[in-house]
């Protein structure tokens, strides 16, 4: 690939010094040409591996399961406003209400609020549609900074080695050691309700996971003869981390980061439970689970059980997939 | 390890603002403030008064919860019993579901069984547990009645006083004193938690059980076992399940501090009354010692827990060697 660029590049600079005559341009289409083809022998391979994987992945029940559900809620999380149209200029995310006389009490699913209300005529069917996009944009936030982080820090911890690793491992042993959502509840606590506190919380603990994973398979990556190979060819110490290193070493980071999708909401769903994380009257699965607890003897039971489904088809949805992935990515349990 | 979380814990605390006004009414007056401050060396460098604070910690001096009213030394003490008992029961229930289903999962790979087993941990782990014990509760206290309301470890008309031997640990104490109806409430009360709790280190212990047993049903010593003759029930008890515990002995190791942070939501879920619920409500409150008291008691928790399964494995794993 890195001689076509070269060549093409060559004829470039050829045609600038004869720009009227014909022949060079016809040359530069071919070579034009070449180079796509070239582009295309070359990610040939790589293209065969990810339909094969696709393969691998249509053919196992439960990934296609997660994956069939995950774009169901994507398409939810996007379009919110579709399913449920917010009443015009408020907060959608907040759940209207109507403090009627009449409405006072728990409304069971009717044509006009299909999954039921809570008190207030709060639409729980409302409250579900807008939590997907919540919880949604919520869990790919801390999912993508919090591994990024990981993987730069575990990157660096295990290429570089020596004093950098140590420190960097160190401080990452230190949050590992408290168990994740204990940590979380002491900086939330710290830092107030509000989804952004609980949003910083979860960062400040989430990339320790992904350190010391993408850590362990650096290190063993790092032994490859190519690696020595780029080295020796003078290609430069970060151009090696993040061009060879980095793409050989993520695959276990991308089966727990899906897996972690899950996980934040559930954690995101906890800490509103326990009155940390999204403030009362959210579209919020978590919150709203709360405020139905308030009912659990009065039999108002579509206030705890549809917010709650809503939480478990997230989580389940994105464990499904991840189970899947794990299977397809490592290539041990595979072919 | 645990000089870096104590690092990381009084760091916490002092992003939560200053913590004067911990110890002080509503409305201080500039004296008191005063005080406070020479009282506590709040005058001096930060990492000073680290060294006052480690000091104070391992001398048992954690500081004041406000929500448990208590020191906060006093008020582990007097609530670890509650969690302990919760947390020991669905580690137990957890260990023999998990391994029972993993083993059986393994035993007929692909079939039916296993893809159950399999459906059953992922539901395992993506289950809020919070929801799982209020569904729970409205199925068996608010719908039929069986099991009684979510109040803590017994009935309020239980007095834990009149009881006549002391471990606060109310299964034992209430066994040894011979008082039946007692026992069989607190053992009522015991069941839903205790499920709730153990679901998802279930599991997680099915899926390891399941993976470490096929690798091993794979070896070789299994197959020498099956090619004497042995029937197939003795190879799985005694060849093959028995190496696979070993790494699933890990596992339920490290899931013990994930226990932990169920048992926050557990606990409030049924106003239980230990640890887990008195951390939410010092959570909600502010009561940044409690919390603080809290998060390096689970931190010790859980590095004692991995100490216990290196000892357990060595002991399980005669090849591995301490020392």
């Amino acid at each position: 690939m890195r001689g076509a660029d070269e060549s093409g590049q060559g004829t470039k600079r050829a045609d600038t010094k004869r720009p009227k005559d014909q022949k060079p341009r016809s040359r530069q289409r071919m070579a034009l040409a070449r180079k796509t083809s070239e582009l295309r022998l070359a990610l040939a391979p790589r293209w065969r591996e990810i339909r094969f994987d696709l393969h691998l992945m249509s053919k196992s029940v439960t990934s296609t399961a997660g994956v069939v559900l995950i774009v169901m809620l994507a398409i939810v999380a996007i379009f919110p406003f579709l399913f449920a149209a917010p009443p015009p200029g408020r907060d959608p995310f907040i759940i209207p209400v109507n403090f009627d006389p009449q409405y006072v009490n728990p409304l069971p699913p009717s044509a006009k609020f299909p999954l039921g209300t809570d008190a207030d005529a709060a639409s729980i069917y409302y409250g579900v549609i807008w939590g997907a996009r919540i919880s949604m944009t919520f869990a790919i936030e801390v999912v993508l900074i919090g591994a990024g982080m990981g993987l730069v820090l575990g990157l660096f911890a295990g290429y570089l080695g020596g004093i950098v690793d140590e420190v960097i491992m160190r401080l990452t042993d230190v949050f590992l050691s408290i168990p994740g959502l204990i940590l979380v509840i002491a900086i939330c606590a710290v830092l107030g309700r509000g989804l952004e506190a609980t949003k910083i919380a979860l960062l400040a603990t989430w990339w320790s996971g992904y350190t010391r994973l993408i850590r362990g398979s650096v290190l063993s990556v790092r032994e490859n003869s190519y690696i020595d190979a780029a080295r020796a060819s003078g290609t430069g110490e970060l151009k090696i981390m993040f061009r060879h290193i980095l793409p050989n070493s993520w695959t276990p980071v991308i089966v727990e980061a899906t897996m972690d999708m899950g996980t934040v909401v559930l954690v995101l769903a906890g800490l509103s439970f326990l009155g940390l994380g999204a403030p009362l009257g959210y579209a919020e699965w978590g919150i709203m689970v709360q405020t139905g607890h308030l009912y659990l003897v009065s039999g108002y039971w579509w206030t705890i059980v549809f917010p709650g489904l809503a939480i478990l088809t997230f989580v389940l949805a994105f464990n499904l997939m991840g189970d899947g992935l794990r299977d397809v990515l490592d290539p041990k349990m595979r072919r | 390890m645990l000089i870096g979380v104590s690092i990381l814990t009084f760091f916490i605390i002092r992003l939560a603002g200053n913590p004067a006004f911990q110890y002080l009414p509503a409305h201080p007056n500039p004296q008191q403030i005063e005080g406070v401050i020479k009282q506590y060396h709040l005058d001096e460098p930060v990492y000073v008064q680290y060294f006052y604070w480690a000091n104070g910690v391992l001398h048992g001096d954690l500081g004041w919860s406000k929500t448990a009213k208590m020191s906060v030394s006093d008020a582990i003490g007097q609530k670890f019993p509650a969690t302990f008992e919760l947390a020991l029961l669905s580690t137990a229930i957890a260990v023999a579901i998990g391994i029972f289903m993993g083993t059986r999962a393994a035993v007929h790979a692909n079939s039916a069984e296993d893809q159950g087993a399999r459906l059953v941990a992922l539901v395992g782990v993506s289950l809020p547990v919070f929801w799982l014990g209020l569904i729970l509760l409205m199925v068996f206290y608010a719908g039929l009645h069986v099991l009684p309301s979510p109040d803590g470890q017994a009935s309020l008309h239980f007095d834990p006083s009149t009881l006549r031997v002391h471990t606060h640990f109310l299964l034992i104490d209430t066994l040894l004193s011979g008082n039946v109806p007692y026992f069989v409430d607190v053992v009522a009360h015991l069941i839903l938690p205790s499920i709730t709790l153990a679901f998802a280190s279930t599991a997680i212990i099915i899926r390891m059980m399941r993976s470490s047993m096929l690798e091993v049903l794979g070896s070789e010593y299994v197959r020498t076992a099956r090619s004497k003759g042995l029937p197939e029930s003795v190879v799985i008890r005694k060849h093959a399940r028995r190496n696979a515990l070993i790494p699933t002995t890990t596992v339920i190791g490290l899931t013990f501090g994930g226990l932990l942070s169920g048992a926050v939501l557990t606990e409030t879920v049924f106003s239980w009354g230990g640890l887990g619920q008195w951390a939410g409500d010092a959570a909600q409150n502010l009561d940044t010692a409690g919390i603080m008291g809290f998060t390096l008691l689970t931190a010790i928790v859980y590095v004692l827990a991995n100490l216990v399964v290196d000892v357990v494995y060595a002991f399980l794993d005669p090849r591995v060697r301490l020392g």
